[in-house]
Formats: structure tokens, C-alpha cells, sequence
């Protein structure tokens, strides 16, 4: 925790002073902890910030006054000290003052709020667009346009199960780690439009003051300016079923020539990575593409030992779908099962990619077809 | 309502009923259908088997326990303080209809006013539905066969036409009660059902025709969901307003009520005239407009 | 007591027909039918809290180490639905069923076979969220809001949920109907609408919001029903549906819920404050005003759950308003109450001990709600564990504390035996101070940015969950000493006097002997 500004409310002062209390009651805990929201990292966030202080030291003034006269009276008017019950039971003047007065309180702070949530919902102008999907349990960005445009890939949770299951000792930034990070240049106005493609989730970037659901079938938008450069994490913040603390959103602000240079960079390799459809491969080949491919997209569900999660999750090892004629797997595959988390993989997926896929699991664990698969029959099974 | 009863025609005792095994009878009967619901919609076999145990057993729960009152209430056991209790408790309950049904219409007018045309803006034509055009009636984006959506001066303006008379004769009925002419109360309670009966016939028909000819179904998107589960649930309370009127009627047959007391006759006719301005509001804003 | 009316079959014995088991299974009685809710409700209380302590157990450090996410999503949601559902709602009505024909002079409630049902619905309700666990799939984990269409991917426990949701709203509904009979038709007479105790204002107000509230989330559920099975679209883009729509009929009826929860709460606390004042309520008119103004700014202030949705600005703005005017009714009565005790004669039993802990907390609650309805300040904090500290202070804090306060001022009357007060204050503070270790930390981790419902955590957030989950089983150690100080007094408590607190005066302690009998008012109190 960066600046932590001396308005904080005395609320929140006591209530640190407990936590302290507890946390040295627990001796042996690290108290390096955060208490308030992350450094700001964009005008509206700051804007957010000084709002969020605004409402803090009114709440805790107001806070502190009532209570002073309730433990006035807890203190002064015990019976215990011989005090009598008065047998006033109303006031008039008193309870329109009491009335009045929070009102005016809650125009003032109407007030301030209104500005901010004005200037966040402007988003037009902008100087890049990116359509940000989310899939059940990964992002989607397409840059859609500005410079860029045509840019698109899917950005996973980068820490390894082992870490997750305990296996291996936590990285710095657990769980807020991608493979693919989002790059967007400083200082300009980026908007990001969300959907989703199966259940509701919600991109959230705190440091820049921006959260958007993403509705499935509907797009919605959200802007933001980063002003600084570096690297900014969070986390999907709606219930997007089991692996929803699993999808983290992680942002690269960089100059604007290091993304010009990104642009070039990426736009080389999504040419250079472009598989070849039309090519034959072989069955070792796909088997090892395949591989990579399961462990993006498939363990988290199916897991790495084919065996699934029975009943939620089926396993791949050793079912009839994938042991049986393979057009049936290659569909299920390519077009999900509605209304169960198997996903619609054709939009995410090419067809090398696919191909490789079912490949893999037609040819590991205890099923040993001795198929292999080629991009070419995908092809022909999508609608 | 200042006072409640307790002023005027005070009563000196209340009615408080014995205690009775119906109640427990029913959340049983409700579980079981709950259960066998559950397994006949996951496909299980022997959810038939709970499901139907479960409605017999709240169709005995229903007979015995309106038997019970029925019984106490020609047994003089309800006066006119009970009879007040009755009213609060019928009227808070079609409320809570009412707003079962404000659900429902809601869900039709958040299709109309904002999802549809909100999925053919320019953005959704562009990134996800693209050549998606807002009318309504629609079934979404993604909906591919063709439909004809239900007309209106057909069949419902007919049903209309049924509902709103069966509300006219049900108050001829009532009329008649408090004059003490029961053949005319016998005669207009029975068109009363009649018309019901109709209306009901009519409407599966009409299902029939909007399945095999219209090809406008359950399925249909939102108007297809709209459609068919704000008439279905309309034609179910319609269902369970004739089976009330029909129990009425035998009462009335038998020699039951009297021109000051006959709570459970005026109950059934409010609840007739709930479904009756329910199907207006159908009326209007499914088939019509 | 002798010209009693033939049912009550006084030639026998006092309970009708039946005796055993049987006796509490059909009983018409409204005492019994409060204690059955209230004890429903306790045990419901520890399956919930259970299921609570699972949670904080799995977020006592970051990784997986007890149970897999999709496990760990159920016990949130069920953790949801049984604490407001089974829990919070079902210890108000008990109170009601006690309370209010006692507060008001009537014999017992105004339908009392359907109260019997309205009880009866409870337990199969509760069986089914608990058999759901047991399903292929397990319960659903999809928070207690139950959005679409994560609902569409559940299994069979989402049904069984949808199911429980319907019982569970037909006894709402029931029992509401039955409760505003009661308070418009049942007063004995002189007992007029501005004289009831504040208690029965706050559940008549209450029962409207039941029966306004409770059929929409009936629809809601239905629509999720149908959307898994029978083909429709409501919530469905694809077919020209919403998942938004489900999210506005969710809260049309979730945030009038939420005052559902509150308003008896307030009920209860605004007889014990004046009781241990020894000191009239003040402003008892504009308490009823208030209240009212709660309930009508309950229905138009919805949509501040999603901000986040992404509703055009002016959709924002007026909810925005809207919701930060809920802050002066809530107010008016936070005011009244520190007014009642103002210039009174206070002692601090442990009913005023808990109510003075409501006060305090509920308030501080209600300020981060109104820290909440900011939109830009929302916008941060939706789905962060902020959110999860703010309705743990108006629910657990406010609305437990309150039913805690209630129990131990009317077990005297209840019961006819005093509780140990020794141990009732232990409780109090025990449960006072671990509440605030586990709960108010979670804002510190809210404004970090820790989303809710997560199994599994980032680094920086370990030191608060850490302190958050040992604040948690602190809490529930502490409800344990809670169910012993009730159930000693109930065994072996010192016989209570025939009106324990000197300051209450409402029919029950100044027209009824201590413990109440079996049946009261057959014959209607005179009232001066
Ligand atoms: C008992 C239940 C209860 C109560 C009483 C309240 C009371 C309030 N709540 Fe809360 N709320 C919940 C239960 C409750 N809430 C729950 C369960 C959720 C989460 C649901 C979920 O997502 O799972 C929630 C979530 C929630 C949100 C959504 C957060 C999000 O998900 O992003 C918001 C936003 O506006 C909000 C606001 C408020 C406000 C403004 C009040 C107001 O009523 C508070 C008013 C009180 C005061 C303000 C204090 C006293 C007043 C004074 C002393 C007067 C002077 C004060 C001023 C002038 C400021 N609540
Ligand atoms: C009035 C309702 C109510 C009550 C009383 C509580 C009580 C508690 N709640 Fe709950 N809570 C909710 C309503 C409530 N909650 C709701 C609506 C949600 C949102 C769900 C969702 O996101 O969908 C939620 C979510 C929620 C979360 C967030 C989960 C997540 O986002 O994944 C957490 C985490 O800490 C939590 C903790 C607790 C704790 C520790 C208690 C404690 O107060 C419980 C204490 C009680 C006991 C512990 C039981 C009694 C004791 C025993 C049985 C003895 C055994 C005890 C020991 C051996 C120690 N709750
Ligand atoms: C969101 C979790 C999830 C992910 C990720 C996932 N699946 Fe599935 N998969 C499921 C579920 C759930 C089912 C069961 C559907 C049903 O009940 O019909 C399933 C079923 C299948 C089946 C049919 C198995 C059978 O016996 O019916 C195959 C084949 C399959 N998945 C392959 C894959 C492949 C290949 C991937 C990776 C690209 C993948 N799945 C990713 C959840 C997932
Ligand atoms: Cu995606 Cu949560
Ligand atoms: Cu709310």
C-alpha cells in the first residue's frame, strides 16, 4: 500500500488498530497487508479514490457524532448511577432537523458522484477499441480497431496447477498471471467492448476505475486512459462457475513505441503461427500440438489424467465418445454441448488446432485408436 | 379499516380451529411432486410415479381440508368477524397473483422495449448478430426457422368475448345470492362455467394450431416463451378458477349459502374477475398490440 | 376462562386431538408454531454456519486445500439461500407467531391452520437444498442470486433448488397473509393501528413486502426453470431474451428481501431499547412513517446490485438517488432510537446489550451501503468482498443481533425461566468481537480488490483471510455458548419473575402471567 492518505476516518484507524491487535495476536502472520482500494492509475480512478475519501470522512463524521450521544447516554444515563428516566417521547423541531439535514448531507454528496459516473460512462472518441470475450475460463481480445486492428488472441491463467494444488511454492504473482498479456499504449483512450460467449463474467481493471460485465450475446462498453506505464492485474469479478477465481485479466501499458513495435511484433507472428489446414500431418505430430492444445483448454474440466470429475465433468479416458466414430467427437468438440459447461470450441480453436485436439485424446491415457485426425475433416464437419 | 371488526359487530369469541393433518399432508403432497418433477425432467424413470402420487395425495389433502371448512362454515361456525379475516385473506392472496403475473409481463416487455432492439444496434449487428433486424414479434438472433406469431381477432378476441361475459353472469349469480333467487344463482353459475369451459376448450385449440400450423412453440424464442407461458399460466388459473366455480356451483346446488354469508361465493367470483382483467392485460399486450 | 368455545376441546386436554409428535405436527397454536420456526431456524443457522466455516476454512490460505471450486461454490450459494431463507426469515416469523397476538390481545393468529402450513412447507424446503448436495453434480454453485444462465449448465441439485425456492415462497406468502390479517382484524378492541407496539407495525409492513416480493422470484425461478428444460428463451440472447431481465426480476425482489430481513429487526429492537430506557420509544409516529418510506424506496431502487451491467447513465443516476434516499428513513431511526435511550434510566441486560451492539453495527452497515450506492464507488467494489462485509453488518450484525436481543427478552416470558445473564453477557461479547474480527477486515480486502466467491486467492489478500477465518470460528465457538445459556434456561433457569424487565409494557408483560399459558385473550383484554 502506497500513499495511504491521513483522511482516512478514524473508523477505519480503530479498525486498523484491531487488526493490528489480532494480527499480533497471531504472531508469525505477515501483516504486509492492503486496506484500501490500489494506487490509481487512471483520472477516473483517482476521481473514484478522492469520491470514495469524500463519502469516508462524511460517513465517519456523521458515524461519530451519533454515537457520541448514544454512549453519552450509555455512560452518563445508567440507572446504575441513579439516574431517572425523563418521559419525553417526541420532538418536532428535532425530527425535522433530523430529517432535513441528511437529505442536504446526501445532495452534497450526489453531487460529486454524478460528475464522475457521467465522465465514465463517456465513451465515445476513442483511440483504440478492443472486444474483450469471455469464455468459460479465459479472455478473448480482439482488437477491433485503431492501431492494431486485426490483433486477436486468448489470454489463460499462467500459474501452474501445482502451485494451485500446493505442490509447488507460490510465485509473486499467483494467480495473476497470463500467458497473454493485453498491450495498450498510455495515455490514449481505450474502449473496451465485452461479451462472453457461454455465462456472465466481468472485466475489471481497479487501478484504471473500469468494470463491465460481459453478457453473453450482448456487448457492452467501458473506457479508460491509462496514464502510466506498466503492468496491471485483477481478476474476473462475476460467478462464472467452478473455475471463476481462475481467469485473471492482466494489462501491459506500454509507450506508444514500444506498441507500435508490439503491433508489428504480434501481427509477424499470428502470420508466422497460421497453421497450414490444407497440410497432412502426422499422427506423432498432431499428438504433441494436441497435447499443448488439452492442456490450455481441456484439464481444467477433463484434467490432465483424462479421468474428469465424475458426475460434473465426464472423463475422456476410456469413453465411448471419444473411442467411437469420430466425427460424433469432432462435433461435440467443435460445437459444445448446450446447455452443460462443454463449450463450443470452433470459434476458439482452428482447425490444426482441433484436429490435434481430438487427436490427442483418441491417442492417450488407455485409448490408443492409431487415428490421426487431419485438419480437413474438421473443416468439413463445421457448420 | 380503522378498527378492524373489533368495534361494531364485535363478536365475543374468535374461531380457532382444531388442529388437523391436512397441512402436513400437503407440504408432503408438494414434496413428492417436487421430487418427481426433478426426476422426470433429468430424464429418470419413476418421476411419473412421485409426480402423480404427489398431485392425488394434494387433491385428497384439498378435498379433506375444504371439506372440513365447508362443514364448519354450515356448522355456523363463522360469523361475521371470521368472514372479515377471510376478505383480507383472499384479497392479499390475488394480490400476490397479481404480481406472480407482473413477472411474467415484465419479462414480455424487457423482450419488446429493450433486449430485441437492443440486439439489432449497430454494435450487436456488427460483432455477434449480424443482419439481425428489431420487430417484434421475434424470436431472437438466433433463430432460424420460420413462425407466424398468433393473431389477435380470431380465436382470442372470441376467448375475450367468453371471459368478459363469464364475469357479467357471475355477478348476476352474486346478484341473485343476495336476493335469495337461487334458481337464477344456479342458472348463471352454471353459464358462468360453461363459458370457463369454453374458453379453456378454445385455448387448446389454439395451442394445437399455433404447434401444427403456425409452428409457433414453447421453443420460439422470446416470443414463443412470452407467449405460451404467460396464456399457459393464465389458462391454468382459468383451469383452477373453474374447478372452484364448479365447487361452488354443487354447493349452491345442495342448498349452501345465504344472502349474508357466503364468503367462499364471493371469494371464487374475485378470483374469477382477477383472471378475467389478467387476460385483458394478455389480451392487449400478447396478442394485440 | 370458562365460556371458552367448544374446538379448543379444553374437556380434554389443552392441545386438541393429538398428543407426541403429532401434537407439534398439527398444532394450531401460535405459540407452538413459534417455537417450531424459531427452532427450524437455529438449526438452519448451524447448517448455514457450517457451511460458513467451510468457506472461511478453504480461505484461510491461499491454494486449494480442502475442497475443489465446484464444491466450494455450493457451499457459498447454499450458504446463502439457508441463512436468508432458512435461517434469518423463519426466527422473524417465530417472533411474529409469539408476538403478535399476544401484542395485540387475540387469541391466536387469524388463520391458524394455514399458519400450521406455512410452518410445515419449511422442512421439506430445507430437505431439498440438502438433498441437492447428495445429486449428481451436487447443489448448484451459483450464488444464492441463482443468475442466468450459469443456472442453464447446473444439474439436477439446480432444480431441487428451483423447487425449495417455490415452498419456500408459498410459505412466505402464507404466512404474510395470515400475519396481515391477523394485525388488521385481530386487535382487540382499543387496540388501534397507532397504539400496536412497533413490533407489529414493522411485520405488517413487512408482510406487504412478502407478499409483493415473494411471486416475482416464484416467476424469476420458474423462467430459469424452463429455460433448462422446456426450450424457452427468457434469459437467452440468442432467442431474443436477456440475462440481464433475470438479474432486474431477481432484485425487484431481492432488495425489498433485504428489508424483509431488516424491518422485524427493527421491530424487536425498538421494544427492547425502551424497555431497559425505562423510557417511552421516541417518536413513535414518525418510527411507522419511516418504516413505511423504507418499504415504497424498497421497489424503486433494484437495479444497485448492477451497476455493472451496463445500463444507459440515466438508469444509473436515478438508482443512484433513489437508493442513497433509503439513508434518511434508516436514519430517522437510527436517530429515534439513540433518542429513546437519551436523558433514560438504561441498564444493559444482554437483550440491551445486543441491541445497543445492532445500533452501532447496523449503522456502520448502512454507511458502507451508502458508500456502495455511489456508482463510480460501486463500480470498484461490485463483487469484492466490500460487498460481502456490508451485508454481513446489516444481517448478521444487524438483523442476528437483533433476533439474539429478542430471545433472550422474551425467553423469560416465553419460558418462564430466566437465562444466566452471566453467560448471556459472555455471549454477547464473544460474539460482539469475533463478529468484527471476521467481518470487518473483509472491507480492507474489498477495497484491495479480492472478488467474491473465489475458492483460491492472490498472495497479497492472505494476511486479512487469515484473520478473517479465525475471527469466523471464534464466532461460531461463540453460538455454541449461545444454544447452552437457551438451553440451560429452558432445564434448570431460575423461575422468572412475573415481569423480568421493569421499563416493557407492552399486553404481554402487563395482561399475561409469566410463563404465558397455552392459549390467551379467547376473551379480548380490556384496554384503557
Ligand atoms: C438486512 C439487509 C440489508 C440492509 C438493511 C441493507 C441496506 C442498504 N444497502 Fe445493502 N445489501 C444487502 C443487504 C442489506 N443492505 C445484501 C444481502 C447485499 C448483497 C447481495 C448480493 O449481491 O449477494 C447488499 C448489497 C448492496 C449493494 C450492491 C453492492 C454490489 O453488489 O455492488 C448496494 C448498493 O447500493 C447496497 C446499498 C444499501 C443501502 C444504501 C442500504 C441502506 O438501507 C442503508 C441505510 C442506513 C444508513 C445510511 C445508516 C443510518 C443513517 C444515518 C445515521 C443517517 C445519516 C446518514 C447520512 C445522511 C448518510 N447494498
Ligand atoms: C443472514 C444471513 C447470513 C448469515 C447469518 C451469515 C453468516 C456468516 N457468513 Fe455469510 N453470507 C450470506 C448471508 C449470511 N451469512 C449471504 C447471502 C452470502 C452470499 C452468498 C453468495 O455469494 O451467493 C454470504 C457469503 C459469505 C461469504 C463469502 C463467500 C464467497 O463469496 O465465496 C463468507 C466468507 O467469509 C461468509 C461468511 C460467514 C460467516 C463466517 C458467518 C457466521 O456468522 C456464521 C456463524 C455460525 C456458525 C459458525 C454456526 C453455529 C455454530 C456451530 C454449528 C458450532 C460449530 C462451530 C465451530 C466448531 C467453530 N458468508
Ligand atoms: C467448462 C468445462 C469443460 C471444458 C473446459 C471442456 N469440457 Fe468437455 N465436457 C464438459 C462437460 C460438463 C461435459 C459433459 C456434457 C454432457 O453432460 O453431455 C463434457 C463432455 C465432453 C465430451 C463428451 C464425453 C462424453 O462421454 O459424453 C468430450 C469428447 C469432451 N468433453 C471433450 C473436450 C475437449 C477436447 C475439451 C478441450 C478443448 C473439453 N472437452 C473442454 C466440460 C468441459
Ligand atoms: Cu469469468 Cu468469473
Ligand atoms: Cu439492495
Amino acid at each position: 500500500m502506497k500513499a495511504c492518505k491521513p483522511a482516512r476516518g478514524i473508523a477505519t484507524r480503530a479498525a486498523q488498530l484491531l487488526a493490528v491487535i489480532s494480527g499480533w495476536a497471531l504472531s508469525g502472520l505477515a501483516l504486509a497487508a492492503e486496506w484500501n482500494l490500489r494506487p490509481a492509475g487512471s483520472k477516473i480512478a483517482t476521481e473514484i479514490h478522492d469520491l470514495h475519501e469524500y463519502v469516508m470522512i462524511l460517513c465517519t463524521v456523521i458515524f461519530v457524532g451519533v454515537f457520541s450521544f448514544m454512549f453519552w447516554s450509555v455512560y452518563a444515563h445508567r440507572k446504575s448511577k441513579g439516574h431517572k428516566a425523563a418521559q419525553f417521547h417526541e420532538n418536532t423541531t428535532i425530527e425535522i432537523l433530523w430529517t432535513v439535514i441528511p437529505a442536504i448531507i446526501l445532495v452534497i454528496i450526489a453531487l460529486p458522484a454524478t460528475r464522475v459516473v457521467i465522465a465514465q460512462k463517456d465513451t465515445s472518441n476513442p483511440d483504440l477499441t478492443i472486444k474483450v470475450t469471455g469464455y468459460q475460463w479465459k479472455w478473448g481480445y480482439d482488437y477491433v480497431k485503431g492501431e492494431g486492428e486485426g490483433i486477436s488472441f486468448i489470454s489463460t491463467l499462467a500459474t501452474p496447477r501445482e502451485q494451485i494444488e500446493n505442490r509447488a511454492p507460490k510465485g509473486e504473482h499467483y494467480l495473476l498471471e497470463v500467458d497473454n498479456e493485453l498491450v495498450v499504449p498510455v495515455g490514449k483512450k481505450v474502449r473496451i467492448l465485452t461479451t462472453a460467449a457461454d455465462v456472465i463474467h466481468s472485466w475489471w481493471m481497479p487501478s484504471f476505475g473500469a468494470k463491465q460485465d460481459a453478457i453473453p450475446g450482448f456487448i457492452r462498453d467501458m473506457h479508460f486512459r491509462a496514464e502510466q506505464t506498466g503492468t496491471f492485474r485483477s481478476q474476473c469479478v462475476e460467478l462464472c462457475g467452478k473455475e471463476h477465481g481462475f481467469m485473471p485479466i492482466v494489462v501491459k501499458v506500454v509507450t506508444q513505441d514500444e506498441y507500435g513495435k508490439w503491433v508489428g511484433d504480434k501481427m509477424k507472428l499470428i502470420a508466422a503461427a497460421a497453421d497450414d489446414p490444407n497440410k497432412q500431418y502426422a499422427l506423432d505430430e498432431l499428438r504433441t500440438r494436441g497435447e499443448q492444445v488439452y492442456a490450455k483448454n481441456c484439464v481444467a474440466c477433463h484434467q490432465a489424467t483424462g479421468k474428469g470429475m465424475p458426475p460434473a465433468f465426464p472423463p475422456l479416458d476410456g469413453a465411448k465418445i471419444v473411442l467411437g466414430p469420430k466425427d460424433e467427437q469432432i462435433r461435440i468438440v467443435l460445437n459444445g454441448r448446450p446447455k452443460t459447461a462443454m463449450a463450443a470450441f470452433g470459434g476458439q480453436l482452428n482447425d490444426v488446432e482441433l484436429a490435434a485436439l481430438v487427436t490427442f485424446t483418441r491417442n492417450n491415457w488407455s485409448n490408443k485408436t492409431g487415428e490421426a485426425i487431419q485438419p480437413a475433416e474438421v473443416k468439413a464437419l463445421r457448420k | 379499516m380503522e378498527q378492524g371488526a373489533s368495534t361494531t359487530t364485535r363478536q365475543a369469541h374468535y374461531h380457532v380451529p382444531q388442529p388437523m393433518p391436512w397441512p402436513i399432508m400437503g407440504s408432503t403432497a408438494l414434496f413428492c411432486m417436487a421430487l418427481g418433477a426433478v426426476f422426470v425432467m433429468n430424464a429418470s424413470s419413476g418421476g411419473w410415479v412421485g409426480l402423480a402420487f404427489g398431485v392425488m395425495l394434494l387433491l385428497y389433502m384439498m378435498f379433506r381440508w375444504f371439506g372440513d371448512l365447508i362443514r364448519e362454515s354450515e356448522g355456523g361456525k363463522y360469523g361475521g368477524w371470521e368472514d372479515l379475516s377471510f376478505r383480507w385473506g383472499m384479497s392479499w392472496f390475488i394480490f400476490s397473483e397479481v404480481m406472480f403475473f407482473a413477472g411474467f409481463f415484465g419479462a414480455l416487455f424487457w423482450a419488446r422495449v429493450m433486449s430485441v432492439p437492443d440486439l439489432a444496434s449497430l454494435e450487436h449487428n456488427t460483432y455477434l448478430w449480424p443482419g439481425f433486424t428489431s420487430h417484434w414479434p421475434s424470436a431472437g438472433p438466433g433463430f432460424e426457422e420460420k413462425f407466424s406469431p398468433m393473431g389477435a381477432w380470431g380465436i382470442p378476441a372470441i376467448n375475450t368475448l367468453l371471459l368478459l361475459s363469464s364475469g357479467v353472469t357471475v355477478t348476476i349469480a352474486h346478484w341473485a345470492l343476495k336476493e335469495g333467487k337461487r334458481a337464477i344463482l344456479n342458472l348463471f353459475l352454471f353459464f358462468t362455467i360453461v363459458l370457463g369451459v369454453l374458453f379453456l376448450g378454445l385455448q387448446v385449440y389454439e395451442y394445437a394450431h399455433a404447434y401444427s400450423e403456425l409452428n409457433l412453440k414453447l421453443s420460439t424464442g422470446a416470443y414463443g416463451s412470452t407467449f405460451f407461458m404467460l396464456t399457459g399460466f393464465h389458462g391454468f388459473h382459468v383451469t383452477c378458477g373453474a374447478i372452484m366455480l364448479t365447487v361452488i356451483f354443487f354447493r349452491c346446488l345442495s342448498g349452501h349459502f345465504k344472502p349474508d354469508h357466503h364468503f367462499a361465493f364471493e371469494g371464487v367470483a374475485w378470483y374469477w374477475h382477477f383472471v378475467d382483467v389478467v387476460w385483458l392485460g394478455l389480451f392487449i399486450f400478447v396478442y394485440w398490440l | 376462562m370458562s365460556a371458552v368455545i367448544d374446538t379448543h376441546g379444553h374437556a380434554h386436554d389443552h392441545h386438541g386431538g393429538y398428543g407426541g409428535v403429532m401434537r407439534w405436527i398439527t398444532t394450531t397454536n401460535h405459540k407452538d408454531i413459534g417455537t417450531l420456526y424459531l427452532w427450524f431456524s437455529f438449526i438452519m443457522f448451524m447448517v448455514g454456519g457450517v457451511m460458513a466455516l467451510a468457506i472461511r476454512l478453504e480461505l484461510f490460505s491461499p491454494g486449494i486445500q480442502f475442497f475443489n471450486p465446484d464444491l466450494f461454490n455450493q457451499f457459498t450459494t447454499m450458504h446463502g439461500l439457508i441463512m436468508v431463507f432458512g435461517a434469518i426469515m423463519p426466527a422473524f416469523v417465530g417472533f411474529a407467531n409469539w408476538q403478535i397476538p399476544m401484542m395485540i390481545g387475540a387469541p391466536d393468529m387469524a388463520f391458524a391452520r394455514l399458519n400450521n402450513w406455512s410452518f410445515w412447507l419449511l422442512p421439506f424446503a430445507a430437505s431439498l437444498l440438502v438433498i441437492s448436495f447428495f445429486t449428481p453434480g451436487g447443489a448448484p454453485g451459483v450464488g444464492w442470486t441463482l443468475y442466468a444462465p450459469l443456472t442453464v449448465q447446473m444439474g439436477v441439485g439446480m432444480d431441487l433448488t428451483i423447487f425449495a425456492v417455490h415452498l419456500l415462497g408459498m410459505s412466505s406468502i402464507l404466512g404474510s397473509i395470515n400475519i396481515i390479517t391477523t394485525i388488521l382484524n385481530m386487535r382487540a378492541p382499543g387496540m388501534n393501528l397507532m397504539r400496536m407496539p412497533l413490533f407489529c407495525w414493522t411485520w405488517l409492513i413487512t408482510a406487504y413486502l412478502l407478499v409483493a416480493a415473494m411471486p416475482v422470484l416464484a416467476g424469476a425461478v420458474t423462467m430459469s426453470l424452463t429455460d433448462r428444460h422446456f426450450g424457452t428463451s427468457f434469459f437467452n440472447a440468442a432467442g431474443g431474451g436477456d440475462p440481464v431481465l433475470y438479474q432486474h426480476i431477481f432484485w425487484f425482489f431481492g432488495h425489498p428481501e433485504v428489508y424483509i430481513i431488516a424491518l422485524p429487526a427493527f421491530g424487536v429492537v425498538s421494544q427492547v431499547i425502551p424497555a431497559f430506557s425505562r423510557k417511552p420509544l421516541f417518536g413513535y409516529a414518525s418510527m411507522v412513517y419511516a418504516t413505511s418510506a423504507i418499504a415504497i424506496l424498497s421497489f424503486i431502487v433494484w437495479a444497485h446490485h448492477m451497476y455493472t451491467v451496463g445500463m444507459p447513465v440515466q438508469g444509473q443516476l436515478f438508482f443512484m438517488y433513489a437508493t442513497t434516499l433509503i439513508a434518511i428513513p434508516t436514519g430517522v431511526k437510527v436517530f429515534n432510537w439513540v433518542a429513546t435511550m437519551w436523558q433514560g434510566s438504561l441498564t444493559f441486560e444482554t437483550p440491551m446489550l445486543f441491541a445497543i451492539g445492532f445500533l452501532f453495527l447496523f449503522t456502520l452497515g448502512g454507511f458502507t451501503g451508502l458508500v456502495l450506492s455511489l456508482v463510480p464507488i460501486d463500480i470498484q467494489l461490485h463483487d469484492t468482498y466490500y460487498v460481502v462485509a456490508h451485508f454481513h453488518y446489516v444481517m448478521v450484525a444487524g438483523a442476528l443481533f437483533a433476533a439474539f436481543a429478542g430471545i433472550y427478552f422474551w425467553l423469560p416470558k416465553w419460558t418462564g425461566r430466566m437465562y444466566d445473564e452471566t453467560l448471556g453477557k459472555w455471549h454477547f461479547w464473544l460474539t460482539m468481537i469475533f463478529f468484527n474480527i471476521t467481518f470487518f477486515v473483509q472491507h480492507f480486502l474489498g477495497l484491495a480488490g479480492m472478488p467474491r466467491r473465489i475458492p483460491d486467492y492472490p498472495l497479497m489478500f492472505e494476511s486479512w483471510n487469515k484473520v478473517s477465518s479465525i475471527g469466523a470460528f471464534g464466532f461460531g465457538l461463540a453460538q455454541l455458548l449461545f444454544l447452552y445459556v437457551v438451553l440451560k434456561a429452558i432445564r434448570s433457569g431460575a423461575k422468572a419473575p412475573e415481569r423480568p424487565w421493569e421499563g416493557a409494557d407492552s399486553l404481554e408483560w402487563t395482561h399475561l402471567p409469566t410463563p404465558v399459558p397455552y392459549h390467551t385473550f379467547e376473551t379480548p383484554p380490556v384496554l384503557k
